[in-house]
């Protein structure tokens, strides 16, 4: 069965980008552009990875990432979080909500797909 | 200004540094504090037994009072060090060493004078970046779109074939964004162009009654002479919203100049200090109204600028009026040690403290300031607040002779150590 990883994120075309890398190294990935409803679909989706984006329309990840880790289920999945704003404050907001790795744009494919492995097998370990 | 006549600011500097106050200065030489402090201003020239006593009292040889290095340079050199943190330099040899290596003395002044300026424009860029939306979004537009240029852009350059449908869509992609980033990047370009110009206010309607308020002075002499605040043009203010408010401050300023005539407001200051309390007794006003009334006074009625902060319950700033020395960030993040905001927590209490403002110059400030309710229109409502905050500046001679509480402008640029009341880490503090 292959690894799930769900990517959160409005820009279509960066979706696309790490939906190829990720294909390409045995993940099947859902994509969705929307942090409203973005909670609920985590929870019926249950994916290995999350890969999340700071700034989304009608809900921001961070506060995404807050509720995932009130909940028992999702308190440990690990999450990859992007976002165009790399400031300190943003960073240790990140780290106290609960992220797993936080990776500023732009970053290269290199660096979300080591991401995405490294992420994968601490987890898996665990 | 030539070097020998520079003898009264050596005099204060070596005073200074010597931890003696001027009152006592003076007794032990017989003259009064208020000819020493002329003196020490320059105002007057000095010499024979009078520059003979002083240097005995300072213990100092007499040349180094008149023949001292420059005053600036020493005082520059003074500030530097203050600034300087885990370094303990030897202040009260600041004139041997400018005396003995007037080069180097110049060169370490010059470059604390360069760290000056280049925090001041770390602070207004990060002011901007912080708290101008247009901006950050802006750049986050930019920044997403070159990743996601980048990203597919990697894939494309990678050795070996991808599936052509895969090929036809990146690239059909990359083009897009490639036009999209040129036109954000224009626009941001456009952006930063305009408002390198003073008269830009990005449309936000307090700016734009701060601005009119600072191009008339803060002061409006046909309201004064009795007009009323409706006849006033209000030049330059292009939106409602503005305008609105800019009506409704000129409404209040009427009133308190009806409160207030200038003619008698202004014969009852004097020449001392200005007691706000004591002129609120005096003409049967409350706090606030005579706060306001002496920041829009004309300047040459106050021995110096003074400025004026006014917020609500919530700490936004409703109007700023600076003054030179004293830091007032945009839209409010301001320093919650403020003593504008105490008042907030004590209503009614008028509250006078002295403050110096943790960063380039720490000017000392006395900052007088009430919190009030607002009228209220209905029976048993919860009032609402607002406090005002005026700015004094404190004569230079009088300075460091009480304690001043130290506060900051906003956390982002406030360089205050195990500050209680931080709200996020200072970029000071990280190599700026």
């Amino acid at each position: 069965m292959s690894r799930k990883v769900l990517l959160i994120e409005d820009e279509p075309n960066i979706t696309e980008a790490i939906r190829f890398l990720l294909t390409r190294e045995g993940w099947h990935v859902e994509t969705h552009a929307e942090g409203s409803d973005a909670f609920e679909l985590i929870m019926a989706s249950r994916p290995d990875l999350l890969i999340l984006d700071v700034m989304l329309p009608g809900k921001s990840g961070m506060d995404i990432l807050r509720e995932l880790r009130e909940q028992e289920d999702t308190r440990k999945l690990p999450v990859l979080m992007l976002t165009a704003r790399g400031q300190l404050r943003d960073r240790e907001m990140a780290e106290k909500a609960g992220v797993s790795r936080f990776m500023t744009k732009p970053f290269s494919n290199t660096e979300v797909v080591t991401a995405v492995r490294d992420l994968h097998a601490q987890a898996s370990k665990a | 200004m030539v070097r020998d006549t520079l003898t009264g600011s050596r005099i204060r500097e070596r005073r200074m540094i010597a931890g003696m106050r001027q009152a006592d200065l003076a007794r032990s030489v017989g003259i009064s504090a208020s000819y020493l402090n002329l003196i020490e201003h320059n105002r007057r020239r000095i010499g024979g037994k009078l520059l003979m006593d002083i240097a005995s009292a300072l213990s100092v040889e007499p040349s180094m009072l008149t023949e001292g290095a420059e005053a600036a340079l020493i005082a520059s050199l003074r500030e530097a060090a203050a600034d300087a943190t885990n370094v303990q330099a030897e202040t009260d040899r600041a004139d041997e060493f400018a005396g003995r290596f007037p080069g180097w003395a110049g060169v370490l002044a010059q470059m604390h004078r360069r760290v000056g300026s280049l925090e001041r424009t770390v602070e207004t860029l990060s002011d901007r970046l912080t708290h101008d939306p247009h901006l950050a979004s802006s750049l986050h537009e930019v920044l997403t779109t070159a990743a996601a240029i980048r990203s597919m852009a990697a894939i494309l350059a990678e050795p070996g074939d991808i599936e052509p449908e895969w090929r036809d869509r990146f690239h059909r992609n990359i083009h897009q964004d490639a036009e999209r980033l040129a036109d954000s990047s224009k626009a941001l370009v456009n952006y930063l162009d305009e408002s390198e110009t003073d008269d830009d206010h990005r449309g936000v309607p307090l700016e734009q009654v701060e601005a009119y308020f600072s191009g008339q002075s803060y002061h409006f002499p046909a309201i004064e002479a009795g007009e009323d605040a409706a006849s006033v043009a209000l030049d330059g203010l292009d939106s409602s919203a503005a305008r609105a408010i800019a009506k409704k401050m000129l409404d209040g300023y009427a009133a308190d100049a009806r409160a207030l005539p200038l003619q008698a407001f202004a014969a009852e200051l004097g020449e001392g200090d200005i007691d706000p309390l004591h002129l609120a007794s005096r003409f049967g006003v409350d706090f606030a109204t005579v706060l306001r009334r002496l920041a829009t006074l004309p300047e040459e009625l106050l021995p110096g600028a003074a400025g004026l902060v006014v917020c609500d319950a919530s700490g936004s700033i409703l109007f700023r009026k600076a003054v030179p020395g004293f830091a007032l960030p945009r839209h409010g993040e301001s320093c919650p040690l403020w003593p504008l905001f105490t008042a907030l927590n004590r209503p009614l209490v008028p509250i006078r403290r002295r403050v110096a403002q943790l960063g380039r110059t720490a000017a000392e400030f006395d900052c007088f300031a009430i919190a009030w309710p607002q009228a209220m229109a209905e029976f048993d409502r919860d009032p609402i607040y607002r406090s005002i905050m005026l700015i004094l500046p404190v004569d230079s001679a009088d300075q460091g002779r009480v304690a001043a509480q130290q506060v900051g402008s906003s956390c982002r640029i406030c360089p205050k150590s195990g500050c209680s009341a931080r709200r996020e880490p200072s970029i000071l503090s990280e190599g700026f």
